[in-house]
């Protein structure tokens, strides 16, 4: 092949128009059939910005959902009645016991046919929540359980109220504990938000497909993306271990 | 064409779960290995090893097993190799698994005293049949838990294998549900199969 196959294909692509002159190395690969061209990925930056924006968007909100439903679930368990406690139960092993993209498909394409119909970001949403709830709630159980029951009734013998004991001598310590496991699982969380692609909510990866079937450089998205994804990762656990320092590392 | 879902399409999804067997048995095979070099390279003595062990485990825990799954089944088409599912499905959940295997058993072989290694160091032993003789068999003990833990994982990661057009339990299901459009049915009979596989 005497030219290069992507010149032609650079100018399908809306958003690389003009922008032909960026990127290089075409010379550097003449030797091998195949050259690896960059630009057109990051031509489309535009989209991969999109992605990145549903992507960090989902990540935080089921995050935040996720430790509510967490805190919440694992007092049920441990703390409650019998008819809270086991319902809770059932969900948390119905949930762990099953693959994310089930539960996705289950909500995105079988919740329609019992009417209840959301569109890809919300169902996507819902199924990253419910699923992280899960998790969030086998955990902070076990930080639950490793509270001496002690500590309780010294926060009783100080006149602590049950909401009181509850926040300041159950839930703190307990995620203060359970942290390390719990920041691991939000990462393990941000990175399976890429499994959304396949109900077609928009993000970082689905647009990655988008790029790929307009560019047809493969290989490139693909490693692109997954860098951005690595260093998103890295992001989290910068963040993770400098909220960690904020919260709890004083007391 | 659309018909009717009946219960021969239930034994159809209890058939395909053999695949999904058959690729978890894979990628425990193949992370095993990974997992193994990674774990030695994690405790060697050398500290450049041991950076190359941390720097695999951070970028394959940092990477979506999605990415490796389209970058092998897509990316190496440029190569003008075409492949398979199946290759690509075994590489990628070799690689998956390796990572987070080799994580568990460094954590295992770390959790054996110190003073074991020392003890075999001064009866004579060099640094492999201290593994071999005195550090493996403790840790494997240890190791069982949570890598029977990481294999449920990986039954239930292995439905990502379903978008590369590997047939298994889920695919299987995708395929039902396109046949008999009974999408809500079809998955909680998937998701039921998923629990029976992994649940203790």
């Amino acid at each position: 092949m005497n030219h290069d196959p992507s010149v032609c294909f650079a100018d399908t692509s809306p958003t690389a128009l003009g922008r032909s002159s960026f990127g290089g190395g075409r010379a550097s690969a003449a030797r091998m059939t195949y050259s690896f061209q960059f630009r057109d990925v990051f031509a489309a930056w535009e989209f991969l910005l999109d992605g990145l924006v549903l992507t960090l968007e989902l990540s935080l909100f089921t995050m935040v959902v996720g430790l509510a439903i967490g805190v919440a679930g694992a007092a049920a368990r441990v703390y409650g009645p019998p008819w809270l406690s086991r319902p809770v139960a059932v969900y948390v092993e119905a949930i762990r016991n099953t693959p994310l993209i089930v539960q996705l498909f289950l909500i995105f394409f079988g919740l329609p046919s019992a009417g209840i119909k959301f569109d890809a970001d919300t169902a996507a949403f819902i199924a990253l929540s419910i699923n992280l709830g899960a998790y969030s709630i086998e955990i902070i159980r076990a930080g639950l359980e490793a509270i001496p029951r002690s500590q309780i009734e010294a926060g009783q013998s100080l006149g602590l109220s049950g909401l009181q004991i509850f926040r300041y001598v159950i839930v703190f310590p307990a995620l203060k504990t359970m942290y390390p496991a719990l920041a691991s699982q939000f990462v393990l969380l941000m990175l399976a938000t890429s499994v959304v692609s396949q109900i077609s909510a928009q993000d970082l990866f689905h647009m990655a497909s988008i790029i790929q079937s307009r560019t047809f450089r493969d290989f490139e998205v693909y490693v692109v993306v997954a860098a951005a994804y690595l260093a998103l990762a890295m992001i989290f656990r910068l963040l993770f271990a400098g909220l960690y320092q904020l919260v709890f590392a004083r007391r | 064409m659309i018909r009717e879902l009946s219960f021969i399409d239930v034994l159809y999804l209890i058939a395909a779960t053999r695949w999904t067997l058959a690729l978890t048995a894979i990628a425990f095979a193949g992370g095993g290995l990974v997992g193994l070099a990674v774990a030695l390279l994690r405790v060697s003595g050398l500290a450049p090893l041991r950076w190359l062990g941390g720097l695999y485990v951070l970028v394959v825990q940092g990477t979506p097993l999605l990415a490796w799954l389209f970058v092998f089944f897509f990316g190496f088409s440029i190569f003008g190799i075409t492949v398979s599912p199946w290759i690509a499905a075994a590489a990628s959940y070799s690689i998956y698994a390796g990572a987070f295997l080799g994580e568990i058993w460094r954590g295992c072989l770390q959790a054996i005293p110190r003073t074991q290694w020392e003890a075999g160091a001064s009866l004579g032993l060099g640094f492999t049949q201290q593994l071999r003789y005195i550090i493996v068999p403790q840790a494997l003990r240890l190791a069982i838990p949570p890598t029977v833990g990481f294999l449920v994982q990986l039954i239930k990661n292995t439905s990502l294998a379903a978008v590369i057009g590997f047939i298994e339990l889920t695919r299987e299901g995708q395929l039902t549900t396109a046949t008999t459009f009974r999408p809500f049915t079809v998955y909680l009979i998937v998701a039921a199969i998923y629990f029976a596989l992994s649940s203790r």
